[in-house]
């Protein structure tokens, strides 16, 4: 089969700082913090964490009534990255609606909070009376995939994985291979998801959730740090672009990085708890289908979300890798763990880095654990030229994942 | 309840629901044509109008002959009406 090169031409992003690439991208070189004390939570005096990266300036009027009527806030946030993934690749509109145009994209599930609305009043009355006519499509397992294709006139396949925290990582590395395997010419990529207590307390009941920051929320999560606690939940969308080098090329479109290779392999000796080896098969796997070698790799995005489990098994998957010199770090310091969206997020920030030649340091990481301390732990910006990035989503239910990243020549 | 006080309700719930322009919602506008709202907008209608209003309308196939604000006012106010004598 003749194997496409793929090309990233757009980017887009709604994080806790706000709607835009540049905002995401602004905010994580000044090492800003996306967490802030969430009253909601204080509800709940069960849970421990009161703490969250909520998306904060972000008008959902931008989206037509007509289109937004379908959507919960996970699919609007989607919608406004895509849309700003478009504009700047300057894609054509007549080019969505051809068949060679697809749209991958997931979120852990469907909204938890119209599911909460519509049985608050289901329980109260026994009757489904009062269902509204837009409550299957906030809720259904592709809400986001089905409403931002709606909305956008997608006609290419459109598929929505989902992985929990994989599921963005997993989306891009599916949309790659569609692209590489010429199924199809374009594929818009990524994953969202919106807030709820129900996150947090799902961490917090595996006791994965950091609470012991509540008066200091800009100091947690602190992925590597000896003083970590666990996740932070936050939300928002990442969306990319992925086109043949070809497609790119012939419309004249600026390519701003590639992805030159990906792997999603299952972990199944726990629901989960990482295993430092599967880390290791899937970051070697996603390398090999790249042809890279480990050398040859200037930077790691890690997952870690700063829980004590995961962030001591990636950081040792890394090191049988990568040995102690290629420099790692984890943007989840900066805005939480956004979930869904944390791997298209994070890769958005991962192509601003190969373009801008500047590596982004874990922040909160004040004193390195020693169970993380065998990898370059990068603990400042560092200025330097990046040629290729793994980045790595591992989720619960053991679905890990990696992809590759390679800058562009100019 | 007045016909025009039971007007003005209808229609503030459904500017509401729908996003619409109190100044969009003339007797003569045509709910697909002019105010843009389709089959599922029709379906919440229905539970918006009878929350508002206390009312049952279910499935009853006197709405499908609802084009206009108009005929949804008639629809009401008769509803209305008929729940006073009964």
């Amino acid at each position: 089969m003749d194997v496409k090169r793929v090309a990233i031409t757009g980017t887009g992003a709604v994080s806790p700082y706000g709607k835009g690439v540049d905002i995401l991208w602004d905010a994580l070189v000044r090492g800003e913090s996306g967490i802030r004390r969430h009253a909601e939570l204080d509800d709940f005096p069960e849970l421990g964490p009161r703490v969250a990266g909520l998306v904060r300036n972000v008008d959902m009027t931008e989206v037509p009534r007509k289109h937004r009527r379908s959507m919960s806030p996970m699919s609007v946030y989607a919608l406004l990255a895509a849309r700003e993934a478009l504009g700047e690749a300057a894609f054509p509109e007549e080019a969505l609606c051809g068949g060679r145009t697809g749209l991958i994209m997931g979120s852990t599930m469907g909204s938890v909070r119209t599911i909460e609305e519509f049985f608050r009043t289901y329980l109260a009355q026994g009757s489904l009376d009062q269902m509204k006519s837009m409550l299957f499509f906030r809720v259904m397992g592709h809400s986001v995939a089905a409403n931002v294709a709606q909305a956008l006139g997608v006609t290419g396949r459109v598929i929505g994985p989902t992985a929990a925290c994989s599921t963005s990582c997993q989306a891009i590395g599916l949309a790659y291979e569609a692209v590489a395997s010429g199924r199809q010419d374009a594929v818009l990529c990524g994953g969202a998801d919106e807030y709820h207590p129900l996150t947090t307390g799902t961490f917090d009941l595996m006791m994965a959730a950091s609470s012991g920051y509540n008066d200091a929320p800009d100091r947690t999560p602190r992925p590597f740090d000896r003083n970590r606690d666990g996740i932070v939940c936050s939300e928002g969308a990442g969306v990319l672009l992925l086109e043949s080098f070809a497609s790119a090329k012939a419309r004249g479109a600026a390519i701003l990085a590639e992805v030159a290779g990906f792997s999603s392999l299952s972990d199944p000796s726990s629901i989960a708890n990482p295993d430092p080896y599967p880390l290791y098969q899937c970051m070697r796997d996603a390398l090999d289908s790249a042809g890279i070698e480990a050398k040859s790799v200037s930077y790691v995005n890690a997952h870690a979300t700063g829980t004590i489990l995961g962030d001591a098994a990636e950081s040792k998957a890394v090191t049988m890798l990568f040995g102690g010199d290629t420099p790692v770090s984890s943007l989840k310091g900066h805005m939480g763990h956004t979930m869904a969206a944390s791997g298209a997020l994070e890769s958005v920030a991962c192509v601003r880095m190969l373009r801008h030649g500047l590596l982004l340091p874990t922040r909160n990481l004040d004193d390195p654990d020693p169970e993380c301390a065998g990898v370059a732990l990068l603990r400042r910006n560092e200025a330097r030229p990046v040629s290729v990035i793994v980045k790595n989503n591992f989720a619960l239910g053991g679905i890990n994942c990696s992809l590759v990243f390679r800058g562009t020549d100019d | 309840m007045t016909d025009a006080e039971i007007i003005a309700m209808a229609d503030e719930a459904l500017a509401a629901e729908f996003e619409l322009d109190p100044g969009q919602m003339t007797p003569e506008a045509r709910f697909r044509e002019d105010l843009d709202l389709d089959s599922l907008d029709a379906v919440d209608m229905v539970i918006v109008l009878e929350k508002t209003f206390g009312i049952k309308i279910g499935r009853d196939p006197a709405i499908m002959n609802i084009r206009t604000v108009d005929d949804m006012h008639g629809y009401i106010i008769a509803k209305k009406r008929e729940i006073e004598k009964a």
